[in-house]
């Protein structure tokens, strides 16, 4: 797929800041001989963290004095969270790749990263949601952080649906659309520090930051398994956008040799 | 002890729903990366 001439900005931007190494990753032979062994380790070590760091928060941990035993949710709903929204910013900076440097698997990524990242905000909104109720007595409430999160779904739904439409319409032989889903990648980003903030900015029933650079305000009890948690569900996320780039290559290429294969005169 | 029991109710909740989910997500990507690499092999005519 060959784009026009880019914009003077751009090319500037694109010629003095390019870094040398990023373009080596830019040949998909290259990046799939690497994601070959990387994706089952991220998967298979992302498991055994993940999986392990449940079981400990279950059966090790204690209740907490003031949550009772409703603080073992924090360990899915605090890992959903970070992830929900280390998606979307995974999703920004891609798009700012595709965008000044036109790496070509940088559409690829944001676009895999789309489904994994919309799920975490849906099991973030979901856990917080169960824990909420006995915590708080209610399921729901239109609060800064919970809105906001709920808007970060939203735009999800909307990237992949955007995202589904660009490729139609590559395979159409227009390229339009793949920097529109950038460009609305790189506008849905000034959600993710609205949502970091919305408890310190707005009265909210959500609690403020417990973990903050340098500082936390949670007892080592809770916070190794947490800290342990994130690791785990990061590794999977990680494997998870690995074989979402995987798929949506091989359904590039798959397309790509149908197409020539179509183009080709028969011989009899 | 029934309000500790109720707590252990939303536990298992959150952790059928997070772990169903999330291997669910593992599974779906991981099998519809083989059926398009699969895909691709066959249209090199491997």
């Amino acid at each position: 797929m060959r784009r026009g001439p880019a914009t003077g900005v751009c090319r500037r931007l694109g010629k003095s800041f390019r870094p040398a190494h990023m373009h080596g990753f830019a040949n998909p032979a290259r990046f799939l001989r690497i994601a070959r062994w990387l994706t089952p380790l991220l998967l298979g070590v992302g498991l055994v963290l993940a999986g392990g760091a449940l079981l400990w928060g279950l059966l090790r941990v204690p209740p907490d004095r003031l949550m009772g035993e409703t603080v073992r949710i924090l360990f899915l709903h605090v890992p959903s969270a970070w992830l929900g929204m280390a998606g979307w910013t995974t999703i920004a900076v891609a798009s700012v790749v595709e965008l000044v440097w036109r790496h070509p698997l940088a559409s690829i990524a944001a676009r895999a990263t789309a489904v994994p990242g919309a799920f975490f905000t849906a099991l973030c909104l979901a856990t917080g949601s169960i824990w909420g109720r006995p915590a708080w007595g209610t399921w729901w409430v239109w609060d800064g952080r919970l809105t906001s999160m709920l808007v970060l779904l939203f735009l999800y739904f909307g990237y992949i649906a955007l995202a589904g439409a660009a490729q139609r319409d590559a395979a159409g032989g227009s390229g339009a659309g793949s920097r529109i889903t950038a460009i609305f990648g790189l506008v849905g980003a000034i959600n993710v520090p609205i949502i970091n903030r919305s408890v310190v900015w707005w009265n909210s029933l959500h609690q403020p930051p417990s973990i903050t650079m340098g500082k936390s305000a949670i007892d080592a009890t809770f916070l190794v398994p947490l800290l342990i948690a994130a690791l785990g569900f990061s590794l999977l996320f990680g494997g998870v956008v690995l074989a979402r780039m995987r798929t949506l290559l091989a359904d590039i290429q798959t397309e790509a040799r149908l197409r020539r294969k179509a183009q080709s005169p028969v011989v009899a | 002890m029934h309000e500790g029991l109720a707590q252990w109710d939303y536990v298992a909740a959150a952790y059928a729903l997070g772990v169903s989910g999330t291997l669910g997500l593992v599974t779906w990507a991981w099998t519809s990366m083989l059926r398009a690499e699969k895909r691709r092999d066959a249209a090199r005519g491997r």
